[in-house]
């Protein structure tokens, strides 16, 4: 039997496919263009055993119920969109420095401030440098099609509970709110890794579990924080994710992720037509970068372009993993602009010029 | 021999670090006999606060999670959703409940969220060394009141039981006090029937209980109960606002 199709925005694909992949309670507060999301939990989480639906207060009350959630040892989910991230970092910041599992969705839009409410890929640095204070990083998925959206939720729970760390998953206001045919997974039962750590009531069976990111001997502290950045060092060399598209004969790399990524593909298609050797690098781990296969499309191309929905902020990703071997240029469109085919392909033209 | 009085078994063997004279050493006493009194300590579990109180989860021998400032009614609802069958309690501070984490406590409150507040109001911020609170009373000379508590420069004192009282979603309210033994007596069975009220199913129950902060005073233990007898309890009298016991 052929698998069947449904049509669903990205929003509510990632809610569903979240659902399936074992998510027991969704903490959220509305905000555009996030808020789809939400309301598809509300009314599917009542409906689902076991399920928790809960529209906070605020951004910071609803990621610390995550914590809560996280901490009693279920699968949790919040979503958000840019403003409201902001306010989750408190909380993103002790749940990281609690070792706790969870899911946090950012459909961005324009910023700074209120900003705008159309979509947006200005979040990448507080996505990848700074979603908490301290010595912190989460893993950071960027899906660029609703079918993707939904295979990264299911991976992005599995993550989070293997390296008890949380998982983000960055969208923008476009991919929240289009719509695409999707196949969705069968509902997997969420209880693959033995949460022995997690605060539930011991039970009067072993000793009080204390979930604490709070260490007052420096010493103490340096080495739990050591032991985290070598589970980042694992998650780096195990889970880091990219696609590679026509880059092997490739003079021109495009490197851009999410729906930026796809639309540079259509780009790079009219490049070809034209005789331009075009292809894209596609980071779908923002966090670990996917540095080594930038150092090696490095040694073949002749020159990176970077495209992105803000003002050059994965630029500074692609310099630092190119390494001075090949002119990294930029092109980008921000405030909600989304870049179109054409000017990226101008973009293509004028630096195959260049690079001649 | 009989044994007339021992460590309640929800109390770890860590000695508390709390100063001398001050009253959470007797506050977590109490939470811990009601505890095991009615026998949940498998089933427990507590959110520890931002303030004095930081290192109570390694004093209580159930589960435990230390929150955010303010933020511990939010994780407790996480929790208690989580896993709706176990009993959730938060023990917070003055600055905690009634400043930085006002949203988290009236938003909990007022959802009759079915957790119990322990909420010690010494009217004073201790661990960061004696700065003004909410709940610190007009005339009160604190670290950033230097000349006194202004009603205008500074506002005025909040009252936390009288607040949340006024909501439906609030099963239980009741104000305290732990500075003689008829008091602690009477607190026991408050923080002991907030649980009940929890076990009940009834809703939010809060227990506001008035402690004493000898060092950041600036006065002697027994000057110290003297001065929350003849102040704090004036400005926040003791008494049941909510709820039946």
């Amino acid at each position: 039997m052929a698998e069947q199709k449904v049509l669903m925005k990205g929003n509510e694909a990632i809610a569903e496919a979240a659902i399936r992949a074992g998510c027991k309670c969704f903490f959220g507060y509305p905000i555009t263009p996030q808020t789809e999301l939400a309301e598809y939990m509300a009314k599917r989480m009542p409906k689902t055993e076991g399920g928790v639906f809960l529209q906070a207060e605020s951004e910071v009350a609803a990621i610390n119920m995550v914590m809560g959630a996280a901490a009693a040892g279920v699968r949790v989910m919040t979503s958000s969109s840019s403003p409201g991230i902001s306010l989750k970092s408190e909380g993103i910041s002790y749940i990281i420095g609690c070792d706790l599992p969870c899911v946090i969705v950012n459909i961005q839009r324009g910023g700074p401030g209120l900003g705008g409410i159309q979509a947006a890929q200005s979040d990448y640095f507080q996505a990848t440098r700074a979603l908490g204070h301290g010595d912190s990083y989460a893993v950071v998925l960027a899906p660029s099609e609703i079918q993707e959206m939904v295979t990264l939720t299911a991976k992005a729970f599995d993550i989070a509970d293997k390296y008890r760390t949380p998982v983000m998953i960055l969208g923008d206001g476009a991919m929240g709110q289009m719509m695409e045919p999707v196949v969705l997974p069968e509902p997997s039962d969420a209880e693959k890794i033995e949460k022995t750590w997690a605060t539930s009531g011991h039970g009067n069976k072993r000793e009080h579990n204390v979930v604490n990111s709070l260490y007052i001997e420096p010493n103490v502290l340096e080495n739990i924080v050591k032991e985290r950045f070598e589970r980042y060092a694992t998650i780096k060399k195990e889970e880091t994710l990219y696609e590679e598209y026509m880059t092997e004969d490739a003079d021109i790399v495009i490197a851009a992720f999410g729906i930026t990524a796809r639309i540079a593909k259509n780009a790079i298609k009219a490049a070809r037509e034209q005789g331009i050797k075009a292809g894209l690098i596609r980071p779908i781990t923002l966090w670990p970068f996917p540095d080594e296969v930038f150092a090696k499309v490095a040694d073949t191309a002749k020159a990176f372009l970077c495209v992105e929905m803000n003002m050059g902020q994965m630029l500074e990703d692609v310099k630092l993993a190119v390494n001075g071997k090949k002119p990294v240029s930029f092109f980008g469109r921000t405030g909600g602009v989304v870049p179109t085919p054409r000017e990226i392909l101008a973009e293509i033209v004028k630096l195959s010029q260049e690079v001649k | 021999m009989a044994v007339v009085f021992e460590k309640p078994h929800a109390l770890t063997d860590a000695p508390f670090h709390y100063c001398p004279g001050c009253t959470h050493g007797i506050i977590h006493r109490l939470v811990a006999e009601a505890i095991d009194e009615l026998g949940i300590e498998g089933d427990t579990i507590g959110v520890a606060p931002v303030g004095c109180a930081v290192f109570a989860y390694n004093y209580f021998n159930c589960d435990m999670i230390e929150a955010a400032h303010g933020r511990a009614p939010a994780v407790a609802t996480g929790v208690k959703r989580a896993r709706p069958d176990k009993t959730v309690f938060t023990y917070q501070g003055d600055g905690d409940l009634a400043a930085i984490g006002t949203a988290e406590t009236v938003h909990a409150a007022t959802r009759g969220e079915n957790i119990t507040v322990i909420f010690v109001n010494n009217a004073i911020y201790g661990m960061t060394g004696g700065q003004m609170a909410p709940t610190s009373l007009i005339g009160q000379v604190t670290a950033t009141t230097p000349y006194g508590r202004d009603a205008k420069a500074n506002g005025l004192p909040i009252r936390i039981c009288e607040m949340l009282s006024t909501l439906d979603g609030v099963a239980y309210a009741e104000r305290v006090s732990v500075d003689c033994v008829k008091n602690i007596l009477s607190a026991k069975k408050a923080i002991k029937h907030a649980f009940e009220c929890q076990l009940a199913g009834k809703g939010f129950s809060i227990v506001e209980v008035l402690s004493t902060c000898p060092t950041n005073w600036g006065l002697s233990p027994t000057e110290a109960l003297e001065w929350l007898r003849a102040n704090m309890m004036t400005q926040y009298p003791l008494g049941l606002f909510k709820g039946e016991r």
